[in-house]
């Protein structure tokens, strides 16, 4: 039953963790330069009347800690508070926005996936040239930012070439593929260099051990060899790098769907950091902490079963 | 050696020496840094000069790189934009280093609850994706240069200071850091004089590479138009400006500042790998 101890206990402290990081947003706001009336106002003034009743509406008056604790507990039944610049509830503004999103990432996670391992695999399987090759393009892939991705993939296949939408997210399934696919691979790019190089060295790491020596005198057939002794070892050093890929896609969907105006949660979030539109702002920075952390948490109990030479807790090479 | 290099993974092992790509790049970063601290005196035209009637043309004599879609000259606002670009991550570098190797020093060497409020405190920010830290405290502060490198700096501080803590705690176990001890020196001397020139190298190898994320992260922040403030001539702002001149077919305005920031990043890693190499 250690397993289930090990999860308990790193649930638990993922709680811990996620409490502290739900202080931090919301305390950073409560630091913010001026007071929050203001911001509500946006310049304007106002009669002490009316500040009076803006400070009772959103309970400025009120002290820190009541505040927080009134914030968290409607977090946790799935309430972020009304949105300052929408007029509306926040969590309906993520519930528009977040299928997109999700479909977004989920799609970059795929080619990451396939690519990435793809391209590692063979780097490390064919060495000679096709790894130089390899090598020389993740030197790119992980050297080009995210929205650099994501303007010249729009400039050339949207604007010269005309293959793609330019923008927007489009409507029904088939659709919003079609206008996400550019946003998708910009997504994706420096994560499948990423992923293509850590699954280069794993295998190389692999390939040189022992065993796979010893399978091959004993005659098994290459691509056995390969397939079972080196690429499924390498696999939980792979597995390592899930919540980094995660929380890149989710922090990288920002500027791309900023660059190609796809409307999902990346671009309320800037927009609402522009704006200064507290509650959203707190609202998806504690979203994607949490799945960040999540995302970690998972990859940590799925560890010991994908090799079960690490003992639970033990993280692979990666560091 | 216990202690672990840190970077994004994946960045290890790149066995590739001097080749042709690392060359130009190394050039072309040369030129750059040069053409950045003599940036005043080479610039052609004023910067954020608005020319609408001469906009969204190509390379000219008078505009050798052609001018963005509010007719700005392109050279101008590259070299310009060089300083901003460059002296942000190096500002991000320079505050998360020395204030990392400090906390982690710090954490190494009381150990007890210093080492385990600091390290607590660690893992709180490691939670935090930098880019989304800037972007909290750019809501919080309103955007400007100052804001986003500050809180990129903050980002940064655990990977040094996770970094150095491991150092510090091999050097410590060392036999000549006892004999400083016997002999009366204090801690701050020995950390001073003795394991901070020794744990150097490494840590420097890892602010190289804290250089071209926090170069990627705040072009980034300046894309989103949360970085610096509107007029400064910035490679991220230029990009985000030359998106217009690229849906009018005049591309450069916006390809040259990306152009730039991949090869800075490219430069920076191959630097970072030697240096890395060199440590035992």
């Amino acid at each position: 039953m250690t397993f289930v101890r090990f999860a308990v206990r790193r649930a638990a402290e993922m709680a811990v963790t996620l409490l502290a990081a739900s202080f931090v947003v919301f305390g950073a706001m409560y630091l913010a330069p001026g007071s929050p009336a203001s911001f509500l106002l946006t310049g304007r003034s106002a009669s002490p009347e009316a500040l009076a009743a803006i400070n009772s509406q959103y309970h400025l008056d009120d002290p820190f800690a009541v505040r927080y604790f009134a914030w968290l507990g409607n977090v946790l039944q799935g309430d972020f508070g009304r949105s300052i610049t929408y007029r509306t509830d926040v969590s309906r503004l993520l519930a528009d926005r977040l299928p997109t999103t999700l479909l977004l990432i989920t799609m970059a996670l795929f080619v990451v996936v396939l690519v990435g391992l793809l391209l590692g695999r063979v780097a490390a399987v064919r060495g000679g040239r096709t790894d130089s090759a390899v090598l020389l393009a993740t030197t790119f892939a992980v050297g080009t930012p995210a929205f650099v991705a994501a303007v010249l993939l729009q400039g050339l296949f949207a604007v010269r070439l005309g293959w793609f939408p330019s923008g927007g997210a489009g409507d029904g399934l088939v659709d919003m593929v079609w206008h996400l696919t550019l946003p998708a691979v910009a997504l994706a790019l420096y994560l499948i260099g990423m992923l293509a190089r850590v699954t280069r060295s794993a295998m190389l790491d692999a390939l040189g051990s022992e065993h796979v020596t010893v399978a091959r005198s004993r005659g098994v057939p290459e691509r056995q060899v390969i397939r079972r002794h080196v690429f499924r070892n390498s696999l939980g050093t792979v597995l390592t790098t899930g919540g980094l890929v995660v929380s890149t896609l989710l922090v990288c969907t920002i500027l791309v769907e900023t660059a190609f105006s796809v409307g999902g949660i990346g671009q309320l979030l800037e927009l609402s950091t522009s704006t200064k539109d507290f509650p959203t702002v707190q609202a998806i920075s504690l979203i994607v902490v949490a799945l960040f952390m999540a995302v970690n948490l998972v990859v940590d109990l799925l560890l010991p079963l994908v090799d079960p030479r690490l003992t639970l807790g033990s993280r692979g090479s990666a560091g | 050696m216990t202690a672990v290099f840190t970077r994004r993974p994946g960045l290890r092992g790149i066995r590739a020496g001097g080749s042709p790509l690392h060359l130009v790049c190394l050039g072309l970063v040369a030129l750059i840094v040069t053409a950045a601290l003599l940036a005043p005196w080479l610039v052609p035209h004023d910067p954020n000069a608005v020319d609408l009637g001469g906009a969204l043309a190509g390379p000219s004599p008078d505009h050798p790189l052609g001018v963005d879609a509010a007719g700005r000259d392109t050279l101008s606002r590259l070299l310009l934009g060089a300083r901003t670009s460059l002296l942000g991550p190096l500002g991000v570098v320079v505050f998360s280093t020395l204030a990392g190797v400090a906390v982690g020093t710090a954490a190494a060497w009381r150990g007890g609850w210093l080492d385990s409020v600091l390290s607590r405190s660690t893992e709180l920010v490691f939670a935090f994706p930098g880019l989304l830290l800037a972007i909290l405290i750019i809501a919080v502060y309103g955007e400007g240069l100052l804001a986003p490198v500050v809180a990129l700096a903050v980002a940064y501080l655990p990977y040094v200071s996770r970094l150095t803590r491991s150092l510090v705690l091999a050097e410590r176990a060392r036999p000549y850091v006892s004999a400083y001890q016997v002999q009366g020196h204090s801690g701050l001397q020995i950390c001073l004089r003795h394991v901070l020139p020794n744990i150097a190298p490494v840590v420097l190898a890892q602010a190289t590479v804290n250089f071209g994320y926090a170069l990627m992260d705040l072009a980034g922040l300046s894309f989103l138009g949360l970085g610096v403030p509107a007029l400064t001539p910035d490679w991220g702002r230029m990009v985000f400006d030359g998106q217009t001149a690229i849906q009018h077919g005049y591309p450069l305005s916006a390809v040259l500042p990306c152009v730039l920031i991949v090869a800075f990043n490219v430069v920076g890693e191959r630097w970072a790998d030697r240096v890395a190499r060199r440590t035992p």
